[in-house]
């Protein structure tokens, strides 16, 4: 027991300032985050779906850097993979399957984007397209009005690797590192965009590094490492706080399921590539480290998975019977204020 | 005749332009290893490797600039675009470059350049993923629009494009990739750029339309004639420029004309096709000009009932079509 205690008190986390419970949390929210992919995966071979484009293997790294940000507070843009992040940051487990299954009470978007087409105000997670990349400029954006208005919250936005390469990267850091904006950009470069490997998005290059063309700092780390997400989110956050300006930060992950439920990823990687990355998987990881500090046990994992499979289970169900959007929804909110066919008529 | 689908004579178009042309060469997102998302350039990276069939960055602009900057020195790009909504950040590219390139150089420069890009909706893609951008485009002089609705056009229309000395933006809807099977020759052949083909002869109604929509109007069609009414349907094929005299021959065959489109109503080429005939054969009308198009809102929803209700179809052209016909 006294054994036991004195690892504790040196353990990694708490020096970073993560109570046990709170890591706890942070794995269970994880395996949450890798359960409902894996149903969805199902539910779209299944046929109650259509299209799924899968997180598996960044959700380490999602919710790490979550956990380092502070929820209604920071404001947050997301990318396609981010349930992890999503999850972590408000959104229920009802609301991602209501979105999943393309239903009238999606908050996302009502059922008009495609699943992973994040957007809540409630939960300051800022709405976003399918265009890749678009959502950078409109983190600057954000950061840009912290500033103006004088709020103390950073904004915080993911990406690609391939997605990276867009004129929108680099315009919105340019514009971050001119005026020093509190912004955090997180790239989950998992090494591939669809097919097309890292070697060919980028040069003999690390993303990480182009932070120096705009003069603040870029960090690659290990996305499997969630210490050193938590760590390095939390460091960008508080500098970003401080007035001192953005940073860039790769992630390095691996894309462990295909591009969406539309790829055929043997076309272009091997099974034994696929294999050796689910050897380094973070939420794995987490979960050594768990029980070697004695945090999970046997029974503490059964009891949280149960709790997971029913949470999924309920929302499955729930947003399987909810309603479908009317046909006549698909005219209502191109402008504010419409007299006639919106939805909020009447309230 | 060998029977081909829409997305193989696609393929061939390629195929056998590459083959005769050494400087003919492809571009694009997922293009090569993979043979595209939708599998448009199958083969092509086996056959002529990776110089000439290049997996480019997640960049749209620059697979339109770099393009614009090869065939400016004389080669023969072919920069496919994942879909045609994600070409948008190449807009600037092709409107500000290659459509003004041969213009602002006094004749001294031009640009041999094509652009292919997937349109159109109806495959749950939701708003991203379903799009059609033509109206966009349409109105940039300098640029070529064409936009087939079978495979025998496809093949054809594809290659006249890369011969072509101008930019030309090829839009194939991704709903006829694997739908619409028709005769291909085996022979070499182009379909001219700038030319009409009547799809079906009739008596009652003029419908004019191009893509997706042209099968619609087909099945339409088919169904009306057991109600004895004869439609006349005329496939525009090449959106910019437009075949004014087919498009006056077609209306002045029945008085009565429907322009049909996917892409939305404002400002789509069904106002530019209405407004010729308007202009010159006004008097000549036995209906006020109709059109059926996409309602104006920004783009597609994905949830069933809101894609099926936003979409047009068979059933929603062929009421209008009576109603043009009981007019
Ligand atoms: C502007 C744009 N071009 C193309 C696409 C099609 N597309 C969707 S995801 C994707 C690959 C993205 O790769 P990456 O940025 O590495 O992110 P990942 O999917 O690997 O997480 C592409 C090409 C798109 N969505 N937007
Ligand atoms: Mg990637």
């Amino acid at each position: 027991m006294a054994a036991n205690e004195l690892v504790s008190q040196d353990a990694l986390h708490r020096q970073l300032g993560l109570s046990d419970e709170r890591l706890l949390d942070m794995y269970f929210m994880m395996v949450l985050a890798r359960k409902y992919d894996e149903r969805a995966l199902l539910l779209q071979r299944a046929g109650k779906i259509n299209f799924h484009v899968s997180g598996i293997g960044q959700e380490a790294a999602q919710v790490a850097a979550a956990f380092a940000l502070q929820k209604n507070k920071d404001y947050f843009l997301p990318y396609y993979r981010d349930y992890g992040f999503v999850l972590a940051v408000g959104m229920t487990m009802r609301e991602l399957m209501l979105s999943l299954f393309a239903k009238a009470g999606d908050p996302n978007s009502g059922g008009r984007q495609m699943p992973g087409h994040f957007g809540d105000k409630k939960n300051n997670i800022v709405t976003g397209s399918s265009p890749v990349t678009t959502q950078v400029p409109h983190a600057v954006g954000l950061a840009l009005a912290a500033k103006i208005k004088k709020q103390s919250f950073v904004s915080f936005v993911t990406f690609g690797e391939g997605s990276s390469n867009q004129g929108d990267f680099h315009e919105g850091c340019n514009f971050a590192g001119v005026h020093k904006l509190p912004v955090i950009f997180m790239c989950e470069n998992n090494q591939y965009a669809i097919s097309v490997p890292i070697a060919k998005q980028i040069g003999e290059a690390r993303i990480a590094d182009r932070a120096l063309g705009y003069g603040f700092p870029g960090h690659r780390i290990d996305g499997n490492d969630v210490f050193e997400v938590y760590r390095t989110v939390k460091e960008a956050r508080e500098r970003a706080l401080r007035g001192e300006g953005p940073t860039l930060i790769e992630a390095m992950v691996y894309r462990l399921s295909p591009h969406s439920t539309s790829d055929d990823d043997l076309a272009y990687r091997t099974k034994e590539e696929v294999q050796h990355h689910w050897k380094l998987d973070g939420i794995n990881r987490l979960r050594e480290y768990l029980l070697q500090h004695s945090l999970l046990n046997d029974e503490l994992e059964a009891e949280g998975l149960k709790k997971i499979q029913l949470v999924i289970d309920e929302a499955t169900d729930f947003a399987e019977k909810a309603p479908y959007p009317r046909p006549e929804d698909a005219f209502t909110h191109v402008y504010g204020d419409e007299q006639e066919g919106s939805t909020n008529a009447g309230q | 005749m060998p029977v081909s689908n829409y997305l193989d004579a696609i393929n061939a178009a390629m195929f056998e332009e590459m083959k005769r042309d050494d400087n003919v060469f492809v571009l694009g997102e997922d293009v090569g290893v993979k043979g595209g998302v939708f599998g448009a350039t199958k083969g092509l990276y086996p056959a002529f490797g990776e110089e000439r069939v290049i997996d480019t960055p997640l960049s749209e602009s620059a697979i339109a600039g770099v393009a614009i900057g090869a065939a400016m020195y004389g080669m023969k790009p072919i920069a496919e675009m994942q879909y045609s909504d994600f070409m948008l950040p190449a807009v600037n590219q092709i409107i500000s470059e290659a459509a003004k390139i041969r213009y602002r150089s006094n004749n001294d420069w031009n640009c041999p350049l094509v652009i292919r890009a997937p349109i159109g909706g109806g495959i749950h893609g939701g708003l991203y993923h379903s799009q059609c951008p033509e109206s966009i485009f349409f109105g940039t002089p300098g640029l070529k629009i064409v936009a087939p609705s079978t495979p025998y056009d496809a093949k054809g229309l594809l290659k006249a494009a890369i011969r072509d000395e101008d930019p030309v933006l090829f839009f194939e809807h991704k709903k006829c990739y694997r739908m619409i099977s028709g005769e291909v020759p085996e022979e070499d052949y182009i379909v001219p750029i700038g030319v009409a083909d009547v799809k079906r002869e009739g008596t009652d109604i003029t419908v004019i339309t191009y893509g997706l929509t042209v099968h619609f109007a087909l099945k339409a069609a088919d169904d009306l004639a057991k109600e004895g009414i004869s439609a006349h349907i005329l496939d525009l094929r090449s959106l910019q420029p437009l075949d004014t005299d087919a498009i006056l021959a077609a209306a002045r065959k029945t008085g009565k004309v429907l322009v049909l489109h996917e892409d939305n109503k404002t400002g789509g080429i069904g106002a530019e096709v209405a407004a010729i005939i308007a202009e010159q054969m006004l008097y000549e009308l036995d209906a006020p000009i109709m059109r059926l198009a996409s309602e104006d809102v920004p783009a597609m929803p994905i949830s069933p009932p809101l894609e099926k209700q936003f979409m047009l179809n068979p059933e929603k052209v062929k009421d209008a079509m009576r109603k043009l016909a009981l007019y």
